[in-house]
């Protein structure tokens, strides 16, 4: 019998690079082998794409999108259908768990120059994936044609109109209809459901690919290439599989005790995951009183508000997205971790990582005065941390990284 | 290869990849054109009337056109006179930086002078600004004389649509095309345009 099974395992693996894969992308796939929490997030992030594209699915089933249905079948869902409400629980949690995990995996990149040469290329598949996520988001954010569904696109697609001479014609275009109608969602719903998840995937595949070319870093910004044994393998290195496999499933299972706290006790975040507005149909003649994006789009939105004109805001906003992606030209440090680079990146990476935050929550409250020049403020440290990285990182006093790790 | 042989293939390679990305355009029609507003989206955005005699002054009602908010103002004699008063609040009171279609007929912006009829669609980020019509100290101005507050980001504009300085909106309110058939008015289509 087993003599069979080894047979008809030769028979496939003549055909169908298994082993090969295995050994090159696992078994003997080597990893730094001293690293911290901060490097978890890649791999929940993997998780909470397949919980997105698992109970996406099962949520198209009993999704209609016409304007007369997309709401009522949201409710349908939450009420009618069998554990419906779970499963799109799960997706809503799912979304700003996303975002969540990526921002953390985001920052780690900046904590220990995930960037730097020769990581540049996976450093920009990953903002591309940012940005895909971003567009995702939105989209999806629009189907259910609750007041903020549409009110929050309403905002987004006039932003299209601020571009000059092309900008009303392009709305229109966008829309394909004179208000956000339910061809306007039923074209998201096709970019939501096949087109941007095709893009994301093949995102990941190639962030992924380009990730193990170059090899994972590690907090210490050590090159684990230097030192290696008789093998070519790096000495300070274990291999991905087992190890680092077992490690993450760890911080799988504590990631799935935070997600599903939120998930059956509070999936609307108090109306930062979900917000309120939005479990009322869509009113193209009444505004909601408090229009705020959801929080993970809040740093980007307070940006545009803290222009005053619509075009200045759309190329603000545009911008912050934008710089992730020279951040690799722009750290001209001799060092990748910021364990040893100087006193000014540590300030800067503060800095940047407080004012990130406080634009955050100023997107999601009213517009006073204070906050208006606060968001001002926290634009500029925003900015003055990507642009002024080329003067700060070349002239500070960096520490000698150690040849082992 | 000979040299000649190579320059005709680039030559060859060159012409069939011209004629080949030639095709781009046309077979990338159809999926631009897709998402045009259809026929049946164009036929539903067409013109609405509504008999206005019946208002209140100082009333103001909503009436949607293209499923976008119209606003129509009734204006009493006092809140028309009022209007010079808002002039050095507002950041454009002529409509000189938009293409105002009724330019200089009526204070009201609109055909008729007691009539007002603008979008209500706020012209900084497209949110619906709310009629408060009291003169009044409000919490965004103190030195209130009746207007319209945008909600979402803060804007102001005076009881004609004119927007106010130092807002987020950059310019008036958009008077739609309209018409008066004695107290019949229709908004989305002028004859005399």
């Amino acid at each position: 019998m087993s003599e069979m099974a080894g047979k008809l395992f030769s028979w496939i693996n003549d055909r169908l690079p298994i082993v090969n894969t295995f050994e090159r992308h696992l078994s003997k796939h080597p990893v730094p082998s001293k690293v911290n929490f901060w490097y978890l997030f890649g791999a929940l992030a993997a998780v909470t794409l397949i919980i997105q594209i698992v109970t996406g699915i099962w949520l198209i089933m009993p999704y209609s999108n016409t304007e007369e249905q997309a709401f009522s079948s949201v409710e349908y869902i939450m009420r009618d259908v069998d554990y419906g409400w779970v499963i799109r629980y799960m997706h809503t949690t799912g979304a700003s768990l996303f975002f969540a995990v990526v921002y953390l995996h985001m920052f780690r990149g900046l904590l220990y120059g995930s960037y730097q040469k020769p990581k540049e290329l996976v450093w920009i598949f990953g903002c591309t994936i940012y940005l895909a996520m971003m567009a995702e988001g939105f989209l999806g954010y629009v189907l259910p044609y609750g007041q903020m569904s549409y009110w929050g696109a309403q905002v987004i697609i006039s932003l299209f109109g601020a571009i000059p001479y092309i900008g009303e014609s392009l709305e229109l275009w966008v829309r394909g209809d004179y208000y956000i109608s339910g061809i306007t969602v039923s074209r998201f719903f096709a970019l939501h459901v096949v087109a941007l998840p095709l893009v994301l995937i093949a995102l990941v595949f190639l962030h992924l690919v380009a990730l193990h070319e170059v090899g994972a870093g590690n907090p210490e910004g050590v090159d684990i290439e230097k030192y290696l044994d008789d093998d070519g393998v790096p000495l300070d290195s274990v291999p991905f599989f087992p190890y680092k496999v077992l490690n993450a499933l760890v911080a799988i299972g504590v990631f799935g005790i935070v997600f599903s706290i939120i998930m059956f006790f509070f999936p609307e975040g108090g109306g930062y995951f979900i917000e309120m507005a939005n479990f009322q149909e869509a009113n193209p003649l009444v505004t909601p009183d408090h229009i705020a994006p959801v929080w993970y789009y809040a740093p980007f939105y307070t940006m545009l508000r803290a222009v005053p004109d619509p075009l200045g805001g759309l190329i603000v906003m545009a911008s912050a997205v934008a710089i992730f992606f020279i951040v690799p030209w722009l750290d001209r440090s001799k060092v990748a971790s910021i364990r040893y680079k100087g006193m000014y990146s540590k300030i800067a990476l503060t800095l940047f990582g407080v004012s990130f935050l406080t634009l955050g929550y100023l997107g999601t409250v009213g517009v006073t005065e204070v906050r208006k020049t606060m968001s001002v403020i926290c634009t500029i440290i925003y900015f003055a941390y990507f642009l002024l990285m080329p003067i700060y990182t070349k002239y500070e006093k960096t520490k000698e990284v150690p040849e082992r790790l | 290869m000979q040299d000649k042989d190579k320059t005709r293939r680039k030559v060859l390679i060159g012409l069939t990849s011209a004629v080949g990305l030639s095709g781009i355009p046309f077979a990338a029609t159809p999926f631009i054109a897709a998402w045009n507003p259809s026929a049946k989206a164009k036929a539903a955005g067409a013109p609405v009337k509504l008999d206005v005699s019946k208002m209140q002054y100082g009333q103001q009602i909503q009436v949607a056109w293209r499923k976008q908010p119209v606003f129509i103002v009734r204006h009493t004699k006092e809140s028309i006179a009022n209007l010079e008063l808002a002039v050095p609040k507002l950041d454009d009171p002529n409509s000189d930086k938009i293409e105002e279609l009724y330019k200089g007929l009526n204070p009201s912006r609109s055909r008729s002078p007691e009539y007002s009829i603008f979008s209500g669609v706020c012209t900084h980020l497209g949110c619906a600004p709310k009629y408060f019509p009291e003169i009044e100290p409000k919490p965004w101005d103190a030195t209130w004389n009746g207007g319209f507050f945008c909600p979402c980001h803060g804007s102001m504009f005076d009881i004609v649509g004119r927007v106010f300085k130092g807002v987020p909106a950059p310019t008036n309110l958009v008077v739609p095309p309209h018409m008066f058939e004695g107290s019949i008015l229709t908004i989305g289509e002028d004859k005399e345009l």
